[in-house]
């Protein structure tokens, strides 16, 4: 036989109870939350990619205009001597990558090229890691289209097994920086830092889309 | 000015010197070693090659101050008695014509055979390529290269 429950029967708890109970409960937790240090705020961050094409190939164009100037595209060769100069040319006494990206025998890049600007029109630029990318990783800029860099610089078997945070990163490396320091004599890329650094963020989160051609 | 000490040829050269000064200038006007030549000035030419911690560095851009602390070799150090087999080999194919550029070609080609023994004629071309001879006594350059070689295998001696 079933039982009705009774109408006016006493409840174990009130039904005021139980609302008071769960607000409290729901402020105690948003609240502790907030003071949660363990969240990879720029993890979370870096793997936020909203898709647009449009306005991922608009940051695109910056991107690569940077890319191929001679600052950054000198030290990116087709072949295994770097280039030179504004109008890249091929770098004189034809210095060799090396395995390692750091010149052969008695022409390793660091022979001449010092931890610092040599100073002097056209005299040695430097940096502490001053290198080429390595033989097993040529990651060529020099003639290579934009839908091509484009589909290169995120293919992790041609870029140095980097994810979307690497990339990021690299931004700030030390040797791409140094693009922004070339030395007395040598034109700046066609941006600054910080503007080819938003186009490139923007690509990257906005889907890394190649253009067309 | 500062207060440096270079350890040139196993030996310590306590020198005061600006450390922006180049590597060359005291090596030749501080420490007084005349053997590393000045030709361009800006690391186009190779006459002034010295041994940084091994590497064939050209002393004319290379700061002093980044040889603090490390042991520099000039060609007046490579060997106690001439008996390297690089200047083996120098004196036996009789490489040099005037001879400027010679001391800077011949540090440049013990690091070469230090890190390849056997060297082909691309290895000599691609180690080589920073030392100008306007003498162009380079086909000379590499015979001794070849040579020296040998004589490090016969010997067993290291460069």
């Amino acid at each position: 036989m079933k039982q009705k429950p009774e109408n006016g029967a006493k409840r174990f708890v009130s039904k005021k109870a139980v609302t008071m109970l769960s607000i409290f409960i729901f402020i105690v937790a948003v609240g502790a939350s907030a003071f949660r240090n363990d969240l990879p705020e720029k993890e979370i961050k870096f793997n936020t990619i909203t898709r647009d094409s449009v306005a991922s190939v608009q940051a695109f164009e910056i991107v690569y205009k940077t890319l191929m100037s001679p600052r950054c595209m000198n030290c990116h060769p087709a072949g295994d001597v770097p280039l030179q100069g504004d109008d890249s040319h091929l770098h004189a006494m034809g210095p060799k990558r090396g395995v390692d990206g750091k010149g052969v025998y008695a022409m390793k890049c660091s022979n001449c090229h010092q931890e610092t600007n040599v100073a002097g029109l056209h005299m040695p630029p430097g940096n502490p890691d001053w290198h080429l990318p390595p033989a097993a990783l040529k990651m060529v800029f020099q003639g290579k289209s934009a839908h091509e860099l484009a589909k290169q610089l995120v293919d992790k078997k041609q870029n140095g097994n980097k994810d979307m945070q690497k990339l990021i990163e690299h931004a700030d490396d030390g040797l791409v920086l140094a693009g922004w320091n070339p030395g007395e004599g040598r034109t700046l890329p066609p941006v600054t830092h910080a503007e080819f650094k938003k186009a490139w963020i923007t690509w990257l989160q906005s889907g890394a889309f190649a253009p067309k051609k | 000015m500062a207060k440096i000490t270079l350890n040139i040829n196993k030996k310590d050269y306590p020198l005061e010197a600006d450390p922006q000064m180049p590597l060359l200038w005291a090596i030749r006007d501080l420490a007084g070693l005349k053997g590393t030549k000045y030709g361009c000035g800006v690391a186009q030419c190779g006459a002034c090659v010295v041994h940084l911690d091994g590497e064939a560095v050209r002393s004319c851009v290379t700061k002093v101050i980044r040889a603090a602390g490390k042991k520099v070799v000039t060609i007046e150090g490579l060997s106690e008695t001439n008996s390297h087999p690089v200047q083996k080999a120098w004196q036996e194919i009789d490489v040099p014509q005037c001879g400027y550029c010679h001391s800077g070609q011949i540090m440049s080609a013990a690091v070469l055979l230090r890190e390849k023994p056997n060297p082909t004629d691309q290895d000599i071309d691609d180690a080589m390529a920073g030392n100008i001879c306007r003498c162009g006594t380079y086909l000379r350059i590499r015979e001794a290269i070849h040579t020296a070689a040998d004589l490090q295998k016969k010997t067993g001696t290291k460069g």
